[in-house]
């Protein structure tokens, strides 16, 4: 129903802190886009301006091609999860849905009809009465979306909603917000560090990085083609393994050794080599590519698949086998990945095309 | 081994029990002296009461010949029956019932005005970003170093100015200045997760929407102690009230409690200062007691 469009958007708070360095962002609409990267990286804050709640220090924010920078956040007509889901403690769940509508003066039964079908799609009927202390945290979370729902605003805006949940519930509410959010055909910007959910929830994924966009792109093209270390060792997990042959790539834990070990021919620029554990291959060579012996330190079997943490020429890396291993500590096992699945990154940690 | 085990088992029994007789986690002796202290505590401060109550049931020449019965005697009905219904001439022309009155809207003035006035200044100090701000927030909190009794001087003189001698209000207003109870909405406010308030922000409530629907709501509790404290404060004044009353019915009952004890002893009617002492306790305990009520529903019912 909408679009959301950023354009060179800037935050500098009062203090000085610069939070975002100007971002350029453009959502399809429908679409869920993902804000994902580490703590502090300014995803809240983005999100807040695009909420209306911050101001916007330079740049503009656009919903449905109308420039939105003056307009409260009652009058942007966004719906917010937070991420202590900020339910009115004294009001009923019905309450807590029906109050922004009571508040843009809707009639009762119209009010009355919308809460009562949220509640139907959230399984919320039964609870209407209660108050939120009296509610799970999972059923909390689930009043939260329906104060969203009910409203049926242009975007969904979701700021680490599901963290405050544990794992298993949060694996089932993943799956229902993106069932939700395509059911309901509603444009959403979705705020998280957990790179398994920004993984499987968007449709467009936005990595950040200090302030500035590292990569926006699918989800599959960014694990894919990461365009840089930082990426590369935030997205994935376990993190691909980054080999360096010079120290001082920004932001990426990686091993420095001599990369001419490896029998790798490397594009011209390139100082550091990635490849992620799940493309090293245990069977006998028959491609080009990179070749090594990984003398084992740990084995770490997790069910159907284990990880063998070792080193090979100076370097650490971790390398995924499926199901069991047999390997132990201290066996040197021949490992090689193709050539097609290595990533090459310059002495900036960009990408260099192989 | 069979041994070794029973005495292990025995062992964990003795445990079991000197863990059960510690089971509230405080010895049994220092719950007894804890209990004596406290009994030891109320006799002291009932007492007082309780004379004060055995002094209402007796008549004038009984109080005045020492000493006092420890037990009630049996004027109480007639004593009560004087001081509520009749005896209008002693204090100033002036029946119980007007003095009462006057009391209870004093007290209802300053408590109901203090905490209308405070929510209102601590909303603003919390959250509302304006020139100055802080400067305001100085300003109240200087006056709690400044008391009624330190600005009494002043403070009479505007209320001469003003023609506010002998009127509630000049007996109400004064009383209602002051940073106390402000500083502890503020307090409270600051504790209202910011999330909470960017919620509200999103569902369209404006400044005025989120006061009454939210954060009233949320401060009933606090709103409920203060009153109880302030109502009591109010109750209790005595050197405004007495500076700024000249007319017996515009008297507060505690002000009228001092009149009726003249300088000779024998002129005092002993037995009706000690009813109108009586008198004078039960507002603010009824008070207490009904808010108390109040208090366990909002402990229950609010909470984050
Ligand atoms: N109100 C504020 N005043 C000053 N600086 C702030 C304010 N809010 C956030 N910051 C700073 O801005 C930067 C970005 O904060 P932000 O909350 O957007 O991070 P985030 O990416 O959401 O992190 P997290 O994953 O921990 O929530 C941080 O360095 C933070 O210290
Ligand atoms: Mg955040």
């Amino acid at each position: 129903m909408a679009t959301v469009e950023l354009n060179g958007v800037r935050k500098v708070y009062a203090g000085g802190v610069e939070a975002v360095k100007g971002v350029d962002i453009k959502i399809a609409d429908k679409a869920l886009c993902v804000l994902v990267g580490p703590s502090g990286c300014g995803k809240s804050t983005l999100l807040r301006m695009i909420a209306g709640l911050e101001t916007i220090s330079d740049g503009t924010v656009s919903i449905d091609g109308k420039v939105v920078n003056t307009i409260g956040p009652a009058e942007r007509d966004i719906a917010m999860v937070f991420q202590n889901y900020a339910l009115y403690p004294h009001m009923k769940v019905y309450d807590n849905m029906a109050y922004g509508l009571r508040n843009r003066g809707m009639k009762k039964p119209e009010i009355d009809e919308r809460v009562k079908r949220a509640a139907e799609t959230l399984e919320l009927s039964a609870l209407l009465d209660r108050r939120p202390r009296e509610l799970s945290g999972g059923q909390r979370q689930r009043v939260a979306m329906g104060r969203a729902i009910v409203r049926n605003p242009k975007v969904f805006l979701f700021d680490e909603p599901l963290s405050n949940l544990d794992a298993k519930l949060r694996g089932q509410m993943r799956v229902e917000i993106k069932n939700l959010q395509r059911a309901l055909g509603v444009t959403s910007v979705y705020v998280t560090h957990d790179q398994l959910e920004a993984m499987t929830l968007a449709d467009q994924l936005v990595v950040m990085n200090g302030g500035l966009v590292e990569q926006i792109g699918a989800p599959l093209d960014i694990y894919e083609q990461p365009a840089s270390t930082f990426v590369a060792s935030f997205i994935g997990a376990p993190p691909m393994n980054l080999l360096g042959s010079e120290q001082g790539t920004k932001g990426a834990s990686l091993t420095v050794g001599d990369l001419s070990g490896l029998g790798v021919t490397v594009p011209p620029g390139t100082t550091t080599l990635g490849v992620r554990p799940e493309d090293f291959r245990l069977d006998a060579p028959a491609a080009e590519g990179l070749r090594t012996e990984l003398t084992v330190v740990a084995v770490e079997p997790v069910g159907a698949e284990s990880f063998l943490h070792g080193t090979a020429s100076d370097f650490r890396m971790v390398v995924r086998v499926p199901g069991r291993s047999s390997a132990q500590p201290g066996d040197r096992v021949p490992v090689w990945a193709e050539r097609f699945k290595l990533h090459f990154f310059d002495r900036n940690g960009r990408r260099v095309q192989a | 081994m069979a041994e070794a085990q029973g005495q292990a088992k025995g062992a964990a029994v003795a445990l079991g029990r000197r863990e059960d007789g510690a089971m509230i986690g405080i010895p049994r002796r220092s719950r007894y002296i804890a209990h004596v202290a406290l009994i030891l505590g109320i006799l002291i401060v009932a007492f007082p009461i309780y004379y004060t109550f055995v002094a209402s049931t007796h008549s004038l020449q009984t109080i005045l010949r020492p000493p006092l019965p420890l037990l009630p005697g049996r004027e109480f009905f007639n004593n009560y029956y004087e001081a509520l219904f009749g005896g209008v001439g002693r204090i100033g022309g002036v029946d119980v019932w007007t003095l009462l009155l006057n009391s209870t809207i004093v007290a209802l003035g300053i408590a109901i005005g203090k905490i209308i006035i405070s929510l209102l200044s601590a909303y603003a100090i919390v959250f509302f970003r304006f020139p100055l701000r802080m400067v305001f927030f100085w300003l109240i909190f200087i006056t709690l170093m400044l008391p009624v009794e330190v600005r009494i001087l002043p403070t009479y003189k505007v209320m001469v100015d003003l023609n506010l001698i002998d009127t509630y209000t000049g007996l109400i207003v004064p009383l209602i200045a002051s940073a106390t109870a402000t500083l502890l909405f503020r307090q409270f406010f600051l504790t209202i997760p910011g999330e909470l308030v960017e919620a509200a922000r999103v569902d369209g409530a404006g400044p005025w929407r989120f006061f009454k629907d939210i954060l009233l709501p949320l401060s009933r509790t606090n709103i409920a102690a203060l009153f109880v404290i302030l109502f009591i404060y109010g109750w209790t004044q005595y050197l405004w009230p007495l500076l700024v009353t000249n007319r017996n019915d515009m008297n507060t009952i505690v002000i009228a409690l001092r009149k009726m004890i003249s300088f000779a002893d024998a002129d005092t009617q002993w037995h009706l200062v000690m009813v109108t002492c009586m008198l004078a306790i039960v507002p603010p305990v009824l008070v207490v007691v009904l808010m108390q009520r109040w208090f366990v529903r909002g402990l229950v019912e609010t909470e984050k």
